[in-house]
């Protein structure tokens, strides 16, 4: 009997301890992204998730990995539910992950006192807490290429081209249209700076996440409103509906921006011929014609290690998780480089990503030529809000309407640093950056 | 005062001010009702027939919408995709009756409400694996269904919208509890449900065979689900955040009461032109946003006066 516990006893240690030591060979790091690909936010989740691990195993299956290292790619559900998003980050902790990839503000503003402690770098692409752009309070969170801040003043800047400056922007009414959660909040502060500075009316019309296939009343009091132009924040389910209820009070779609986030080849399809003109930020390329969205087809959708719809394949959505898993992969690549190794660590990925420097000649080297622009961070610089663009809806796909341009820096530097400084006192005692800064 | 001039006077001057834009929001509201009331219904008819609160009715106006997109998506003409799509929500009703219902007969209410949950999870995760997450947009114009929208004008620069769709809706809406309402006072097996409803021992002594009615009746509140998942999938499109819109008929049962197809009818009504009259005149008063906790407000208030619902029998229990 007595054998027979201490057999029992240790199986069940053997099972214990081969549960939480992770099966990763030497020669790799291990990636997780954090995915949605169930839920009312499916819709969005799905393309993205498809598209950022699709980049990294064309990366293993054409290349190897890098440098000879292997990414271990993991995806971790969450329902874009924070709660869950959290037992994500505790879950794969213990599995030693080099970054963090939240896919939603809500879980991003949970994991950064966390990821800080715990000295995991958090990539939040164009997401997230807009102050995590101050790296050096938030040595540990980066948010290239832009921040929301950055989003919104981009399109600030685009409606003041079109009306002749920003002086003629006093006396218009702007309508802020967003989900009524962390990420639709985000913009909130710099947006209501900006109409008391340009002198505009701000109009906002939360989307509680409940209702977000039921928009019928944000419309009526927007039609009511009758704004100039309209800003919206949405993800998931609400920007299909937000399109088609713009359509039906007969908005004027090209007076309509969506955040690089609202702009998914399916929400603007859902308003069919009459979504024509709906406008959103980009920060990549729309498309196949690139050549590593060739490769990932031939290395892995062809080769049927891939998720994605065939008919998706490179949706605007999808193309934004290969931008994201490229960062992720220079990340890793530079950190090599700085630290000499070739299975980095996190505290290494964090350097890499302090340091990152996309030059035009890279992006050639990558296949991404016309696909991405120059990305170059700092120290104190975790975003470098870099130059975006607008793309229209042409009925079928999207389309360039604008140049690349710059967000105003000038105007939203300061405040996230302002902001970075209200974060610190608001969570004090906010640990000061001890990490050193390894620019070179 | 000024907080009072807002609350009593501002909000019917705006009406008075802006007519046609009025008519617009309680026409919004008049459809939104219907579609309320219609996913309302699918719950009466089961709370009738077997006093259990389907949990799943949501999932199942999702799982409805996504089998016809799925099914067309795959090749099959619209209306043949509609045709199997009833026939999986038969079978569906028959395997709900075979393997869970009549597993549970005479089983407390609360054991009935936790196997609708587990079918709400049972559903998602067929729905998910079969379908796949991503949305679908609805399949209107195949199926026949009118889109665009007319354009009234209104005094001088007045101007009403009514969507095509919509119209539908309320046509098909109207249709729909005509045609309950007929099964259920002019059919043999109309009454026979009506039986159960009101007594199982009762109805099984005079020979109505129970398993046949719940059969029936889940079949019922499949078509009502699909309806529904056609008329709100037109508005927006199919997705699973449609289930969380279906929390918006609790309000409804509470004011409707659960057993009155009537009541789910009025009920939808009320809550869909009270919830928007609320939030378009008086949300902006409290920052908008409102309209999420108005429809409970104004179920609650009803209930001070009829807690039975609006047309919910009073029962009245001895001790």
């Amino acid at each position: 009997m007595m054998r027979k516990s201490v057999i029992a006893g240790g199986l069940l240690a053997l099972l214990a301890t081969s549960a939480a030591v992770p099966a990763f060979a030497e020669d790799s790091v291990y990636v997780p992204l954090f995915s949605y690909r169930t839920g009312p936010y499916a819709g969005s989740g799905i393309p993205i998730a498809n598209g950022m691990a699709d980049y990294l195993n064309m990366l293993n299956e054409r290349d190897g990995g890098i440098n000879g290292v292997k990414i271990v790619v993991e995806e971790c559900e969450t329902g874009y539910d924070t709660q869950k998003g959290v037992e994500c980050y505790e879950q794969v902790k213990a599995k030693n992950p080099i970054v963090i990839n939240p896919y939603s503000t809500g879980i991003t503003l949970q994991v950064i006192p966390k990821a800080g402690v715990d000295k995991i770098p958090v990539l939040s692409m164009a997401y997230g807490l807009s102050a995590g752009a101050v790296g050096d309070t938030f040595p540990w969170v980066f948010n290239p290429p832009d921040t929301y801040w950055d989003g919104a003043s981009a399109i600030i800047t685009d409606i003041a081209n079109r009306e002749g400056g920003l002086d003629k922007l006093a006396g218009k009414k702007i309508g802020y249209i967003y989900l009524d959660a962390g990420y639709g909040k985000e913009p909130i502060p710099l947006l209501e700076d900006f109409s008391k500075k340009y002198g505009f009316t701000l109009t906002q019309y939360p989307v509680p996440g409940k209702e977000m296939q039921n928009q019928s009343s944000q419309w009526l009091n927007i039609r009511r409103d009758n704004p100039d132009y309209m800003i919206m924040w949405g993800w998931g389910a609400m920007n299909p509906t937000a399109v088609k209820e713009a359509t039906k009070i007969r908005y004027p779609m090209d007076r309509f921006y969506g955040i690089w986030w609202s702009g998914g080849n399916d929400d603007a399809a859902a308003g069919g011929d009459a979504a024509k003109g709906y406008r959103t930020l980009n920060f990549h390329g729309v498309g196949k014609d690139f050549p590593v969205i060739q490769d990932i087809k031939k290395y892995v959708v062809d080769a049927g290690k891939s998720h994605v719809d065939p008919a998706k394949f490179a949706d605007n959505l999808y193309n934004r998780g290969v931008y994201n898993s490229m960062l992720i992969a220079e990340g890793i690549r530079r950190a090599q480089e700085i630290s000499g190794k070739k299975v980095i660590t996190a505290a290494d990925m964090r350097d890499g990503l302090e340091n990152l420097n996309i030059d035009e000649a890279r992006i050639k080297e990558m296949g991404m030529e016309g696909f991405a622009a120059p990305v170059k961070l700092s120290c104190s610089d975790h975003s470098g809000h870099h130059k975006v663009y607008v793309v229209e809806w042409n009925g079928s796909d999207w389309q360039k309407a604008t140049d690349w341009f710059s967000p105003m820096i000038d105007v939203v530097r300061p405040m996230l640093e302002k902001a970075a400084e209200e974060y610190t006192a608001a969570n004090a005692p906010w640990p000061k950056r001890e990490e050193p800064c390894k620019s070179n | 005062m000024d907080f009072l001039h807002d609350i009593l006077l501002r909000p019917f001057m705006d009406m008075a001010a802006q007519p046609d834009f009025f008519i617009q929001v309680i026409w919004e509201g008049f459809v939104a009702g219907i579609l309320y009331a219609l996913i309302a219904l699918g719950f009466v008819l089961i709370y009738k027939a077997s006093g259990v609160f389907n949990f799943a009715q949501g999932i199942m106006v999702v799982f409805a919408g996504l089998t016809l997109v799925g099914l067309h998506e795959k090749g099959v003409p619209a209306w043949l995709a509609l045709i199997l799509t009833i026939g999986v929500m038969a079978l569906l009703a028959v395997c709900i009756e075979r393997f869970v219902m009549r597993k549970l007969v005479a089983q407390p209410d609360i054991i009935l409400l936790m196997s609708t949950i587990g079918m709400t999870y049972f559903l998602v995760g067929l729905g998910e694996f079969v379908f796949g997450g991503e949305p679908k947009q609805m399949i209107t114009s195949e199926l026949g269904l009118p889109t665009g929208s007319t354009a009234v004008e209104f005094g001088e620069r007045g101007l009403i919208i009514f969507q095509h769709i919509d119209i539908a809706a309320a046509v098909i809406a109207i249709v729909m509890v005509a045609a309950l309402a007929v099964f259920f006072n002019r059919t043999r097996i109309g009454r026979a449900l009506r039986a159960v409803a009101d007594d199982h021992q009762a109805a099984l002594s005079v020979g109505i065979s129970l398993n046949q009615i719940w059969a029936i009746v889940w079949f019922a509140a499949g078509i009502v689900a699909l309806t529904t998942g056609i008329m709100w999938g037109a508005r927006s499109d199919v997705s699973f955040a449609l289930e969380i819109v279906a929390l918006k008929a609790l309000p409804v049962l509470i004011l409707g009461g659960f057993t009155s197809i009537p009541g789910a009818i009025v009920g939808g009504l009320i809550i869909g032109i009270g919830e928007k009259i609320g939030e378009i005149y008086w949300g902006p008063l409290v920052g908008g946003g409102i309209e999420s906790w108005l429809a409970y407000m104004i179920a609650l208030i009803f209930l001070l006066f009829r807690p039975q619902g609006l047309f919910g029998e009073r029962i009245i229990e001895r001790i």
